[in-house]
């Protein structure tokens, strides 16, 4: 049975999760004699600062230690419950679902990243057709690609006004770059044969583009595709943490301020397994388009 | 020659390249009759590859002029096909999509049924039906050499441009594609222009070979009209004793007088030689007469 790698890889991969697990369980275990003592016992202000916020430490003491302290396994297994049975629950803007917050922020990366990919790909088309235009655009590309999509944010939120509709052109700005320098790429780089084999065939510009060089460069502008959309799932979240409102970015930075960690680890958990599935589904287009030479 | 204007004139050809003091060739007069197959051979760095990029319409040359059929070459053209050095298949498509791409190229109009029905007959004449659905990667280097040539044939060009289209490919393969090109021509007439680098090929293969001197400003130096009986076998060719006078004649050439003859000091008009019959009167044109070009059926 241990003889494939793939099994060998997987029962490898179980068990590091059971040491981290492991890890993570004995470290958040109350350790037998710390119950017992008390939380440090608070000064008259303090008790008097925490009635004036609503709070009563001498009700709350004994839930204290575990609340504040990081979150058991326990814990956690709750707070995934609690949001894989109710996904899409909506009890106002504070308290919405996880399914629902995530179909928010996905909803934002699928617009922005479209219309990046509307622009970019044609862009890129012409930017690699033509040497001319390759040189005269490349200062701005060079000078705005490595602008951190988050520094556009106070210039979109002025302009635009509407701070979801600034999340999207966030996302639009980040994943606009590696789109278009990898279709410039690809085109300008097809091999000059099979350009050649077109040209002694008199095929017409359009036809060239879509079935010679459309092919031909299609590899190399999915891996910009694959690259953006890894951006764009990075940007979001801290996007979402700026403007507010919805989001799973918004939701994270919503249950730090409540100070709920399970849910800050679960949410954390989730961004991770959303981002892998959409690096999972581009790198099977890559695959459909690659050719072997 | 004739008197009349050839089928293909190629007229004082030369190239130079930015910066080079000499040309690469200049003074390059040549002419191929319809239905005619000629070879030309020269050291590398002579400017060949040139000279069939300009005759194919993908390269322009810095002067002279290239005329078909009394028209001046201007750019490439479906009459004129290409096999590429590097077969330049595109790799995402199966042999069908590749010689269907050409087809389609040369007749838009044609349906579905029309395309795939030439294609598969042309994928018959160089014998790969088997591998029809297959992609290049899958296909050994003589296949994939094959489909080049179906293709460059698919689109039935008036003239065929082989660009040293074996020379990558081990001798073994390179003879039976070899019987298969000379089979082919037999059948169909095709006018060809192809470079090589391989003697026993060119005399195979071709009715005149062009043997080229040594760049920079390097010309056709001579034309070599082969005097074997156009019903050439690989098999028996090397029993001819004729054979080895054209052989040690083009070998002579290329091993001692071709590097002299660099510089420009080869004759703008290249002499026509029949080796090994000097003595006797001037043969027969071993082609009766330009052929009208048929296709095979």
């Amino acid at each position: 049975m241990l003889h494939s790698l793939n099994a060998r890889a997987a029962l490898l991969s179980l068990v590091l999760l059971l040491i981290v697990l492991g890890v993570w369980h004995a470290a958040t275990l109350s350790p037998a004699g710390t119950p017992t003592v008390a939380p440090q016992p608070l000064t008259p202000e303090q008790i008097e600062y925490a009635k004036l916020m609503g709070k009563d430490p001498s009700a709350d003491a004994a839930a204290a230690p575990a609340k504040s302290g990081f979150p058991t396994l326990a814990q956690m297994a709750s707070a995934a419950t609690k949001h894989l049975s109710q996904p899409f629950y909506d009890n106002g803007p504070n308290d919405k679902g996880l399914g629902l917050q995530l179909a928010h922020s996905l909803a934002r990366v699928a617009l922005g990243y479209g219309l990046a990919a509307l622009i970019a790909i044609p862009l890129g088309f012409v930017i690699g057709m033509s040497p001319l235009v390759y040189r005269a655009l490349d200062p701005f590309i060079q000078v705005l690609k490595p602008i951190s999509p988050l520094a556009w944010m106070p210039l979109a939120l002025y302009t635009i006004k509407d701070s979801s509709i600034s999340g999207v052109f966030v996302i639009f700005i980040c994943s606009i770059w590696p789109m278009l320098i990898n279709t410039a790429f690809g085109v300008a780089n097809v091999r000059r044969e099979w350009l050649n084999v077109a040209r002694t065939l008199e095929v017409r510009p359009l036809r060239r583009a879509f079935e010679v060089v459309l092919p031909a460069a299609a590899p190399t502008i999915l891996t910009g595709m694959r690259i953006s959309m890894g951006i764009a799932w990075l940007v979001i979240v801290a996007a979402e943490m700026l403007v507010g409102g919805t989001g799973i970015g918004y939701f994270v930075w919503n249950e730090w301020n409540n100070l709920s960690l399970p849910n800050v680890i679960f949410a954390i958990l989730v961004i991770g397994v959303v981002g892998m599935a959409l690096d999972a589904l581009f790198a099977r287009l890559q695959k459909a388009v690659t050719y072997v030479e | 020659m004739s008197s009349e204007p050839a089928f293909l004139q190629v007229e004082a050809l030369a190239k130079r390249f930015a910066g080079a003091t000499e040309p690469v060739f200049d003074e390059v007069n040549f002419s191929v009759a319809q239905g005619e197959f000629v070879c030309i051979i020269g050291h590398s760095g002579c400017g060949k590859t040139t000279i069939l990029n300009v005759l194919a319409g993908l390269d322009t040359a810095s002067a002279g002029h290239v005329f078909m059929d009394q028209r001046e070459v201007a750019g490439p053209s479906l009459e004129r096909g290409v096999v590429f050095q590097g077969h330049a298949l595109m790799p995402w498509l199966s042999v069908r999509s590749n010689i269907a791409f050409a087809v389609r190229s040369k007749w838009p109009d044609w349906n579905r049924a029309q395309v795939q029905e030439h294609v598969e007959r042309y994928v018959a004449m160089v014998g790969l039906s088997a591998a029809i659905d297959q992609k290049p990667s899958q296909l050994s280097g003589g296949m994939k050499q094959r489909v080049g040539i179906a293709r460059a044939f698919a689109i039935q060009p008036r003239m065929l441009l082989l660009d040293e289209p074996f020379g990558a490919l081990d001798a073994l393969t390179r003879g039976t594609i070899q019987d298969e090109l000379l089979r082919i021509c037999a059948e169909t007439h095709q006018t060809v222009f192809m470079i090589t680098h391989d003697v026993d090929e060119a005399i195979l293969l071709a009715d005149r070979i062009l043997l080229m001197s040594n760049g920079p400003q390097a010309r056709v130096a001579e034309i070599v009209r082969n005097t074997m009986p156009r019903a050439r076998m690989r098999a028996t060719l090397h029993h001819d004793p004729q054979y080895y006078r054209i052989r040690n004649h083009l070998v002579d050439f290329l091993v001692s007088r071709s590097a002299g003859l660099a510089h420009g000091r080869a004759p703008a008009q290249p002499p026509e030689v029949s080796p090994g019959l000097h003595d006797e009167p001037p043969p027969a044109d071993p082609r009766p007469q330009p052929v009208p070009l048929r296709r095979i059926a």
